[in-house]
């Protein structure tokens, strides 16, 4: 029961995000774009947190890469949409790779500081390399450039143009993370998850895991990022900051971080909950606060995860019941 | 030269209020195991209360005393009502609260005093100058040179020669072994949490006259705190100090020496530490 209703709600969801905007106005589909690629980007954040037991606090490094290598490309080299994005997507997993290679060498909080130190370097760089990053001000002024399709050219200008190729990108990745995380590799990285020793023991390289999982991370971040700073017109440091880190971690936790979906449903949370309360008040990080509190303590699944393990044990209760 | 000195001046300065903030943090994350990530806001918090009470109690020296014992019971008491369920479960969860917290108390401050940026003065005794090898130097900046060496003799006199320092030493090294020989282990934790806090507060209030009160004053010295934590060794007593006093000199040398890499250089001290010595200069494995 619990299957079929995942299925219907899934189906559904997806439909929504084809057919909904459509009929919506301008407005709404901006922030559906926005939801769709931060979706994406806490769902590359939890292949790292929910699966593989990493908390990292500088995820945006990536993202940010890959918002800049987008920026530049686009500016400077006037590539199409697609080649740019591929190209961004391997700046970002390069970074990934190296910063990777020193990060994953701990664990646990000392593994978060670390991220947050390079993640904070990386700021640090974009923000002070002002004749190619253009410093505080970011890099702005440039097309969206075309969808080149080999056969035929379409422009992205428009939001809703806009929004279908981010949706359809988010969904292959999407799916690719999936893929990853139901995989043998997979399946290796929640077991580094409960217990990094044992897996030691059994012969396989943890190191080398944990590596290829931040590698893989980064890359995703970077196609997120790449999407975000095409959908905002602009490269700034603030793509790089911690406090943008702190955001995929934030959705993570409020969707469940120990299913699959639930960051992404965190994010679309986020956006709504923002979108609602900053209608009334300024202090919206008050009330993310007031909601997050909570959920650590008493929702620690997140709020997909407590709905799944409630119908669980509804069926559970059916099945008793007979 | 006097540049140099100068900005050695300004390094132990500033390292020195890092201390404070820091021996908080290294506490109270050496007793409990919590990194917390609120503790720049409640550094932050001491300020604008300082700025707040300083005209209506006579002055800051009382302030000094008041708002670190107002901010320690904040933080006793979100010690209790928050993290206390949280304790049997994943460090990541205790760090994702106290990050709520510092979400829930950045705001409210912005709602309590505006987004503004305040200044105070230093108090009477403290304000104006010293002639120093041919420039002058604030005597304020100089107290708080001097002022965080005593602070430091008297936590190490408070942890090695009273009963209290020893429980809290005995907790930190082995929980279950100093509740077993009748010591309240959650009483000692939220004590120290209102400790650690206190301490937050105290450098809060002795920041005030010395950098601009404003909403983003708490981001920003948090995560230099962790720096000097992790740095010196996290839990460690003379880590926090020394790391502190590198950190302090490394940010004020760097303005001088290398100005384009000043912003990095504390994270390329941190990754550099934690690749050649995870557990930081003196920490224990």
């Amino acid at each position: 029961m619990v299957r079929g209703a995942r299925t219907i709600a899934l189906a559904a969801g997806i439909l929504f995000l084809f057919v909904y905007p459509r009929f919506a106005g301008a407005f709404p589909v901006l922030l559906l774009t926005e939801i769709v690629i931060f979706a994406l980007f806490a769902l590359s954040f939890n292949l790292l947190f929910g699966y593989t037991g990493l908390l990292s606090f500088g995820h945006a490094a990536f993202f940010g890469l890959g918002g800049y290598a987008m920026a530049l490309l686009v500016q400077h080299y006037q590539l199409s949409m697609i080649p740019a994005l591929a190209v961004s997507m391997l700046v970002a997993g390069l970074g990934a790779a190296i910063i990777g290679f020193f990060c994953i060498r701990r664990d646990e909080i000392y593994f978060a500081m670390l991220t947050l130190g390079f993640g904070m370097m990386v700021f640090t760089l974009v923000h002070q390399w002002r004749s190619l990053t253009g410093g505080s001000d970011g890099i702005t002024g440039f097309e969206v450039p075309l969808l080149d399709l080999v056969v035929k050219k379409f422009s992205l200008f428009s939001p809703w143009a806009f929004y279908y190729f981010a949706l359809v990108v988010c969904l292959l990745f999407t799916l690719f993370l999936w893929r990853i995380t139901h995989s043998p590799f997979g399946l290796i990285l929640r077991s580094m998850r409960e217990n990094a020793e044992r897996v030691s023991f059994i012969g396989i390289d943890i190191k080398f895991y944990r590596w290829i999982a931040f590698t893989l991370a980064g890359l995703v971040a970077g196609v997120a990022g790449g999407l975000f700073a095409m959908y905002d017109r602009m490269a700034s440091p603030t793509m790089v900051h911690w406090t943008m880190s702190a955001k995929p971690v934030l959705m993570a936790i409020l969707g469940g971080t120990r299913v699959f979906l639930g960051p992404a449903l965190g994010a679309l949370i986020f956006y709504l909950l923002e979108h609602f309360i900053t209608q009334y008040t300024q202090s919206w990080m008050i009330f993310l606060g007031a909601i997050l509190v909570p959920i650590v303590i008493f929702f620690p699944q997140g709020v997909l995860g407590t709905l799944i393990s409630w119908g669980r044990r509804l069926k559970g209760r059916e099945d008793h019941g007979g | 030269m006097e540049t140099l000195l100068i900005n050695i001046l300004n390094g132990l300065c500033y390292g020195m209020l890092l201390f404070i903030i820091s021996m908080g943090l290294t506490i109270i994350f050496g007793v409990m195991g919590v990194l917390n990530f609120a503790h720049g806001s409640f550094y932050m918090l001491g300020a604008y209360l300082c700025l707040w009470l300083a005209p209506h109690i006579p002055g800051f020296w009382l302030a000094l005393v008041v708002a670190p014992l107002l901010v320690g019971l904040l933080g006793a008491l979100s010690e209790v009502a928050l993290l206390r369920p949280l304790y049997g479960r994943d460090v990541s969860f205790q760090l994702l609260l106290t990050f709520g917290v510092l979400l829930i108390l950045d705001d409210a401050v912005k709602l309590i005093w505006g987004p503004g940026y305040h200044s105070m003065e230093a108090p009477r005794v403290l304000a104006g100058t010293v002639p120093i090898l041919g420039s002058t130097y604030p005597v304020y900046s100089l107290f708080i040179a001097l002022l965080g060496p005593i602070i430091a003799g008297v936590l190490w006199f408070f942890f090695h020669r009273t009963a209290w320092g020893k429980m809290i030493r005995a907790a930190a090294m082995d929980r279950e072994m100093a509740s077993a020989i009748g010591i309240n282990v959650p009483l000692l934790f939220t004590a120290v949490f209102f400790f650690g806090t206190f301490l937050a507060g105290m450098a809060g209030v002795l920041a005030a006259p010395l950098r601009a009160v404003g909403p983003a004053m708490g981001d920003n010295i948090i995560i230099a705190a962790f720096i000097v934590v992790v740095v010196g060794g996290l839990g460690s007593f003379l880590g926090a100090f020394v790391g502190a006093i590198i950190l302090g000199l490394v940010e004020a040398l760097g303005v001088q020496l290398v100005p384009q890499l000043q912003m990095a250089l504390p994270y390329i001290l941190l990754a550099l530490i934690l690749l050649v010595r995870p557990r930081g200069l003196f920490g224990r494995e």
